[in-house]
């Protein structure tokens, strides 16, 4: 298969004097609309959930302004979440690579990564957050809505209204946890990534380095992804 | 609302110490409300819309004499017809005056997230600020009572104030004013209770009803609030009066523990990717290095 049939497919790739185009125009657009919506989650969720933390409403127009777009914000966030299930699952499913990877993650975090198995177009730990955002956002829609409307659950249910508060608070919680270290690896482990999330090409060699298999794939080495 | 900010013991999502956190007040005012004399006239319900300013809304028929089937955010006090069957069989009619119990320890404040939102009086009167209430509805989750409401028009929670711009001036709440047989007082908590224990007494010894007392839960600290019962052992015959009301576990697991778990969970979080990044750095791409054409 040649490469610009590769570009067709979901799988970006495309040499640009040793820079290859990893992020489509659309991925990107997707990822900044979900990079966006969720951050104004973020900082008035964190108003919600603490009075030292309240201030951070003000940030975004106050505490009813903030409180009046918060699910909407979420809402948004949740259907470029789908858009990026529907552009990368099949970049997400999980190899028999991913499993030797994920025992010898301990290379990764030493930034031993020559030790590592080879890796496609994401690694495992892109995977697992993708998968935790997915299914934390999935868990944040359904509670979230009874949050918005929580008089419309009946008091002789008010056990949901419990359910749903403890559902949001730990599905947030875990999210945030993958956010941190999502922002952590993008913009300062790997500045690379971040670059590739904003022009679309990341450096040759830093694809060979991180993502071999993804590499010789799209630069016709490798016989392209099912 | 009172100006008084001196005299707020209890501020709902407030950070730091509260004004009148020390203050100490002799006297918590009381509502009595004595069901065996509750002729269910309403005129409680019309008293409190007159002077809080609200028009009659429409009424909901649920075959029962009630106006609607609970409080509304425009609808504060609300006479609560139930029909009891007795244990030999006869049929009495229950009517109960619902209303915000003003709960020394209550749950809507501490749920709500809103700096000043709610905040309690040392009266004990439990009030609503609607200029910093945000709408969210979190103090719906914390209530006991099923009493905060939500005004969709202007997305804010309202619900009786005790008249506490009343009492703030020395008159008693207008549905106190109001009663045609007594059956409602007003005074301090001392007062009520033993003006309450009083009759459950009287109701007990002269009237033969053996069940009869005094519904003041301490699940909540007491209340603002207390109803003498013909049975004190049934409060949820008196339309679902909650038999032993308390801040929902969850709400006081969230408002407590959570919270500093949860903190705790991010700052470690920060602080562990920069520990990372401090004894590891960023990863550097070499050029050359493994690129030797997919050879693990």
């Amino acid at each position: 298969m040649s490469t610009s049939q590769i570009i067709s497919s979901a799988h970006a790739g495309q040499k640009d004097g040793g820079r290859i185009l990893r992020y489509t125009l659309s991925e990107r657009v997707h990822h900044w609309l979900g990079a966006v919506t969720y951050i104004y989650c973020l900082i008035t969720g964190l108003a919600f959930w603490s009075p030292y933390m309240f201030w951070l409403a003000d940030l975004v127009g106050g505490g009813p302004t903030a409180r009046f777009w918060h699910p909407w914000f979420g809402l948004a966030f949740t259907l470029s979440v789908v858009w990026m299930y529907k552009m990368w699952r099949r970049d997400l499913a999980t190899t028999d690579d991913d499993r030797r990877w994920w025992k010898a993650i301990n290379y990764y975090i030493q930034n031993d990564d020559e030790k590592l198995p080879p890796v496609g177009r994401f690694n495992f730990g892109q995977k697992i957050f993708f998968w935790l955002m997915f299914f934390g956002v999935i868990l944040l829609l359904i509670s979230g809505v009874g949050l918005w409307f929580v008089e419309a659950i009946p008091w002789s249910l008010r056990w949901l209204r419990y359910l749903a508060v403890t559902v949001h608070v730990v599905a947030a919680l875990a999210t945030i946890g993958a956010f941190i270290i999502h922002i952590y690896m993008s913009v300062f482990m790997e500045p690379e990534s971040f670059q590739a999330m904003i022009h679309g090409l990341v450096p040759s060699a830093w694809a060979r380095t991180y993502h071999r298999l993804w590499y010789e794939q799209v630069t016709g080495k490798l016989p392209p992804p099912k | 609302m009172s100006q008084a900010t001196l005299q707020i013991v209890k501020i709902s999502g407030h950070a730091g110490p509260v004004p009148g956190a020390g203050v100490e007040r002799a006297e918590q005012v009381c509502k009595l409300v004595d069901t065996t004399t509750c002729i269910g006239c309403k005129a409680c319900e019309v008293a409190c819309l007159e002077w809080n300013g609200y028009t009659f809304t429409d009424t909901v028929f649920d075959n029962s004499y009630q106006t609607m089937p609970e409080t509304a955010w425009n609808y504060w006090n609300l006479i609560k017809f139930n029909e009891h069957e007795r244990e030999d069989g006869s049929v009495t009619l229950l009517m109960r005056k619902d209303q915000c119990m003003h709960c020394a320890d209550p749950g809507c404040l501490a749920a709500c997230p809103a700096d000043g939102a709610i905040v309690q009086y040392s009266n004990g009167i439990v009030d609503f600020q609607q200029a910093h209430c945000i709408g969210c509805g979190y103090c719906v989750s914390g209530c006991p009572f099923n009493i905060p409401k939500f005004n969709s028009a202007t997305k804010k929670m309202f619900k009786c104030t005790l008249c506490s711009d009343r009492v703030n001036e020395g008159l008693e709440p207008a549905c106190i004013k109001s009663c045609p047989t007594g059956c409602l007082h007003f005074g301090t908590k001392d007062d009520m209770k033993d003006l309450a224990e009083t009759r459950a007494k009287q109701l007990r010894e002269n009237y033969g009803i053996e069940k009869a007392g005094v519904y003041d839960p301490p699940g909540v600290g007491g209340t603002g609030v207390i109803y003498v019962l013909h049975d004190v052992t049934n409060p949820e015959a008196y339309g679902g009066l909650p038999k032993d009301p308390h801040i929902p576990w969850v709400v006081r697991f969230w408002k407590g523990p959570a919270k500093w778990i949860g903190n705790l969970a991010m700052l470690f979080g920060v602080v562990g990717v920069t520990m990372h990044y401090l004894r590891f750095g960023p990863k550097q791409a070499e050029d050359g290095k493994n690129g030797n054409g997919g050879q693990p």
